[in-house]
């Protein structure tokens, strides 16, 4: 996702990466194993922890995956670039996505858009906020057409959202 | 037999074994089927679309890669329909790839160019904004990949991923914005990795060996045989005004399909030597004076004439079978100890292709060498040949020690391509033909015997080992009816080694063929 | 309906009966509402029998396919060989624009989904359901993670389901941003660990599928249907047909748009379209024209408000009005919509999700976008019209997949029904009413 990944890391200097799967992670892992027949069938599961320890997937999360399920650092960052959720810098403390595709783009969802790059103090689409807060992205239909505007904020997921909601709901995101 | 399957391509009739895929059968019918992502040595994906043709009674263009042919089958390749989704592929295809032609190294053996001036359309109607751009990625030992020229075929990634079984190169992003990744740790160092460049159909993956050397239409190209090690891949030689510019692998499905490995891809730079041996050099006192073949060559004959005692021969296992053949006949009549060395290395195998690898065994010609005969116990013959009465070495460049010890024979004849170590001691050097400039046969580790034909003319007054054998043999015999060109050479060999009865240059073609299995003459010393 | 308005008078109510109803959602709730004794009357019949059943209902695929569900399951094999498991794959990665019945299915009724699944499984022999719930479904999978595990505790999945001596389990995988996963044999690649490439066929799923074993794979609406259909009788099911006798049962339909009340309505199929958006869905807003309906998620054909005013919602009579049921995911566009300017958008929805593996559709997608957007600039030729028309034939059928083909459907019904929307651009230099708030795709490049 070159064009909607930030372009800088925001402002904070990244810490040197942890090793994702040990102790409790570790254990989680091995039971993933048991529900496919391969260890590559992991590979989204696996990603998805390291994005939720870390907040994003760096080059030794990715190593480190790897080397977990027995697969070639090319062939994990082959998978992690397909899928759009998946971050490869990272992003502000809360990512917020907001759906334009037609059904709500006919709804108002660009003006959500607008509200919120000037509410969070973005500025620009996948730029994150000098505060390091926020990260806001536009993403492609998120299955809740009936009640534009839908926005997914980290794990949040939130429905009916107009410009005139947008700063009672970032209230809840420090 | 009668299980073949039977079709028509565009009106043609084609007979094949059942499970073929279309793109193959239309080959019976000498019919080309335009493709990119297909190669007979990679799985197929059928993501390029090119290949799409239409098939009676089918609702939809079919890929003829991957459909399989069926029994009265009608096919047509180049339908309007065919044809207009080819120029339409052709045409989404010029979207992104950069005009790049003028700069580009594939330019003269492109498909993309092939195919968009067989097929395409006169002028693109893409209007919009510049095409993407990304800059140019050094993929690692040999390799750059440019991606704004990639097609998006995926041979790489299929061939490093299922042929040689590292899947070092991924495709990365989606859409249009899809490229060839690697990742920083683990470059493109795999020991066949250099194949990707042949494979990829455009200038996207280059050589840096190659980069801007030559143009593609400026090269001579000969069928030749890969010297680097006893696998006896097939390769072409790609020679420009008589300098060798490029190795490239040769299809032989039954030695190493479509490849070959870097080492051997890369060792072609000691074909272009110029510090030769330029005339035969007979040693008059202290120095050594440059004549005639005629004289050099009588002075041989007398020194094979007049010795009676041991004869050493240490002869180079990257000689043609017909000079190994040759000269083991002119000395026959004596004590002879003939001996090859087999230069090791490490063994790296294609771990998709059964058979085929960088073989420990780095002489291309040590197989027919056992088989006329020739020990490999080198260390030892070396040893001997310090007492003997004539020592002869072929090709062969030796240690410093290895020539102190050779200098303590009676007489000494040289035959090379470069000065050799034990030059001093040489009654007679004469100059040779290398393995490039010359014709003739190797035999593989698993008994095939292939060709390699002359890819560059040979320097000064080189000829090959086996003429000057030939022309000696006729002095001290007086018998003049000696072979006059590599294939009555091979004759002689085959006269020598029964296995290879029944063969002949024209016999074994551009494929080769293989030795017969049965009794070689007992050879000396130890095999290795 | 059921949420969050009551359901229509007009409404079948069969799959929605419990939307809105919170405590529907836990294994009692499930239990106390008939749940479970579907998928109890299954294990006690033979597995042709089951099959049988849905055959013989009609149920189809409502996913967008529209396939026989039954026939669909009796392309496993009969028996499972040695080394060959069976796997029911459940397509919860709902990402159609205007598409959004699925989740409504797992976020109030997912011991409903988990059942159909069971059933489905031991149908086709399976001892295990991967159900594919797409990454962003972040409330769904959180409900049916904990409906899951309540179920394994109740003896609903697991070993011994029920006691009858049967193996269930399911395994929840979440996807991570990719609408093309959706795609059955992309859904098989990304449960498998690799980037989500549609596959060719042959060979089909259910003879080589999720990690080369015979494999099915059903929606989510297709699969909550199952129950009722074993409770109530293929007959009750096939009963419920007000046109064509091919389309029986109900249709979750996600009305969405300009419409007064949008929402999810379950009908029978045949129900008169026209009916669901001006007297369910409540209709236009006060002074709109209805201008444009897309009847099944965007990858069909746009139809005109003239061909809907006699159009049965079923998959036979929409096709016969040049569109498709699809999923059936019904966006509604009343006279204040762009028209160009939401081509363009769904263009460029197909072009970012485009898994990159045809040519066709890698470019084509991309470049059809970029045209409309120049359009959109002020820059439109004439010639862009046909242009168009000929990127979107030469983009269709000819892929491994029909996202290419997807693109090229509301392009070519947009231009072919609406080209005085397309002329006031490219002769009467319209500028459209919003900039937009993302940049062009070709500023991406």
């Amino acid at each position: 996702m070159s064009a909607d990944s930030p372009a800088v890391a925001h402002g904070a200097e990244q810490a040197p990466y942890r090793p994702v799967f040990v102790g409790e992670a570790q254990a989680r892992l091995q039971k993933l194993f048991e529900q496919y027949p391969t260890k590559q069938g992991c590979l989204l599961p696996a990603l998805w922890m390291v994005q939720e320890a870390r907040g994003w997937i760096p080059d030794e999360g990715i190593a480190e995956v790897a080397e977990q399920l027995g697969l070639t650092p090319a062939y994990v960052k082959g998978v992690v670039t397909f899928y759009t959720m998946y971050h490869t810098h990272p992003v502000g403390r809360h990512f917020i996505q907001v759906c334009t595709t037609s059904p709500c783009n006919i709804c108002g969802a660009e003006e959500v858009v607008k509200a919120l790059l000037a509410a969070t103090g973005c500025g620009e689409l996948g730029a994150t906020s000098p505060d390091g807060r926020f990260t806001v992205i536009e993403t492609e239909c998120l299955g809740a057409c009936g009640f534009p505007t839908p926005v997914l904020i980290d794990n949040d997921f939130v429905e009916s959202i107009t410009p005139e909601r947008v700063s009672g709901l970032l209230q809840g995101y420090k | 037999m009668s299980d073949l399957v039977n079709l028509t391509i565009d009106g043609m009739p084609v007979s094949v074994p059942p499970g073929t895929p279309l793109i193959e059968a239309a080959k019976q019918a000498g019919i080309l089927v335009p493709h990119y992502c297909y190669h007979p040595s990679l799985p197929s994906p059928a993501v390029c679309r090119m290949c799409l043709v239409e098939v009676e009674k089918a609702p939809k263009l079919m890929p003829a890669c991957v459909t399989t042919a069926a029994e009265g089958q009608v096919v047509n390749v180049n339908s309007p329909a065919a044809r207009k989704a080819r120029e339409s592929v052709l045409e989404f295809l010029l979207i992104n790839h950069p005009l790049d032609c003028p700069i580009c190294d594939q330019a003269g053996e492109c498909e993309l160019q092939d195919y968009v001036f067989q097929e395409g359309r006169s002028g693109s109607r893409y209007d919009e904004y510049a095409k993407r751009y990304n800059p140019v990625e050094d993929f690692g030992p040999d390799v750059l990949y440019i991606p704004n020229r990639c097609i998006l075929c995926t041979r790489c990634v299929r061939f490093m991923e299922d042929v040689a079984g590292e899947p070092v190169l991924n495709v990365s992003e989606r859409g249009d914005r899809a490229h060839i990744g690697i990742d920083e740790g683990h470059l493109l160092d795999h020991p066949w990795a250099g194949n990707v460049v042949d494979l990829c159909p455009v200038g996207s993956l280059i050589s840096k060996d190659f980069l801007h050397k030559a143009r593609a239409w400026d090269l001579d190209k000969t069928a030749s045989i890969c010297t680097g090690c006893s696998q006896g891949c097939n390769i072409t030689i790609d020679t420009r005004d008589n300098t060798v510019v490029r190795l490239r692998p040769r299809a032989n499905l039954e030695v190493n399909r479509h490849f070959m490995c870097d080492t051997g891809r890369m060792n072609y730079r000691w074909m272009n030597r110029g510090d030769r041996i330029e005339a035969p050099l007979v040693r008059e006192g202290a120095r050594h004076a440059a004549v005639d073949w005629d004289t050099a060559l009588d002075r041989v004959a007398q020194l094979v004439r007049g010795t009676t005692g041991s004869v050493v021969l240490l002869a180079s296992a990257r000689l043609s079978t017909e000079s190994l053949a040759m000269l083991k006949r002119l000395l026959e009549g004596k004590s002879l100890r003939p001996a090859v060395r087999i230069p090791v290395g490490e063994e790296a195998p294609l771990a998709g292709v059964s058979g085929l690898a960088l073989r420990r065994d780095r002489a291309p010609n040590g197989e027919a060498a056992r088989m006329l005969g020739y020990g490999t116990d080198w260390e030892a013959t070396i040893a001997a040949a310090s007492n003997a009465a004539l020592v002869v070495v072929v090709d062969e460049d030796l240690t410093e020690g290895e020539a102190a010890q050779v200098a303590r024979a009676k007489a000494v004849v040289v035959l090379g391509t470069v000065e050799p170590q034990v030059m001093a001691s040489a009654q007679v050097v004469l100059p040779l033909t290398n393995t490039a400039e010359e014709s003739g046969t190797f035999v593989n580790r698993d008994r095939r015997v292939q060709r390699y034909l002359q890819a560059r003319a040979a320097p000064g007054m080189a000829q090959p080992g086996w003429w000057v054998a030939a022309e000696t043999l006729g002095r001290v015999t007086g018998k003049d009816h000696q072979p006059t060109t590599a294939a009555l050479a091979f004759v002689v060999a085959a006269s020598a080694i029964p296995a290879l009865g029944g063969l002949s240059h024209e016999s074994l073609g551009l494929t080769g063929q293989l030795a017969r299995s049965g009794a070689e003459p007992a050879g000396a010393g130890a095999t290795s | 309906m059921g949420y969050p308005y009551p359901s229509h008078a007009r409404e079948t109510v069969v799959l929605s009966k419990y939307f809105g109803d919170a405590a529907a959602r836990s294994y009692d709730g499930w239990v106390k509402r008939g749940g479970y004794e579907g998928l109890k009357k299954a294990l006690g019949m033979t597995r042709e029998a089951v099959i049988e059943e849905v055959k013989n209902s009609g149920l189809r695929g409502r996913g967008g396919a529209g396939f026989p569900t039954g026939l669909k399951w009796s392309f496993m094999p009969k028996s499972v060989g040695p080394g060959r498991a069976h796997y029911l794959v459940c397509n919860a990665d709902e990402s159609e624009p205007g598409t959004f019945k699925d989740r409504e299915i797992m976020r109030w009724t997912p011991h409903g989904l988990i059942e159909g699944c069971a059933i489905a499984a031991y149908a086709i022999g399976a001892e295990r359901i991967y159900i594919y719930i797409r990454g962003e479904f972040t409330e769904a999978w959180a409900i049916m993670s904990r409906a899951v595990a309540e179920a394994v505790e109740a003896g609903a999945l697991g070993r011994n389901v029920f006691g009858s001596g049967h193996r269930i389990e399911v395994v929840l995988h979440r996807g991570a941003g990719a609408y093309i996963c959706g795609e059955e044999t992309a859904m098989m690649n990304s449960l498998e660990g690799k980037r989500g490439n549609p596959r060719i066929k042959p060979p089909f799923p259910a003879q080589s599928g999720v990690f080369g074993m015979p494999t099915t794979i059903n929606n989510v609406e297709t699969l909550a249907a199952v129950p009722s259909i074993m409770m109530r009788g293929a007959p009750w099911y096939k009963g419920l047909c007000l046109s064509s006798p091919k389309s029986t049962g109900t249709k979750l339909w996600s009305v969405c748009g300009h419409v007064q009340r949008p929402g999810n309505y379950e009908v029978t199929m045949g129900t008169p379209m026209k009916d669901l958006i001006f007297e369910m869905a409540g209709g236009m807003r006060p002074g709109r024209k209805l201008k444009a309906v897309i009847p099944g998620g965007s990858s069909v054909p746009i139809m005109t408000a003239q061909e809907i005013e006699d159009c049965p919602l079923d998959y036979e009579g929409i096709v016969a009005k040049g569109s498709m049921l699809g999923s059936g995911g019904m966006i509604v566009m009343d006279d204040s919509t762009d028209l160009v300017y939401q081509i363009m958008r769904l263009a460029r929805f197909y072009a970012h999700e485009s898994c990159a593996q045809c040519t066709q559709c890698r470019e084509g997608t991309a470049w059809t976008t970029r045209i409309l957007e120049r359009i959109l600039a002020g820059q439109g030729k004439p010639e862009d019209l046909d242009l168009l028309l000929d990127l979107a034939d030469n983009m269709t059928g000819k892929t491994i997949c029909v996202l290419s083909d997807s693109c090229a459907a509301p392009v070519v019904s947009g231009i072919k029904k609406f080209p005085e929307e397309f002329e006031a651009y490219i002769r009467h230099r319209r500028r459209p009413a919003s900039s937009g708030s993302a940049p062009t795709m070709a500023a991406r490049s």
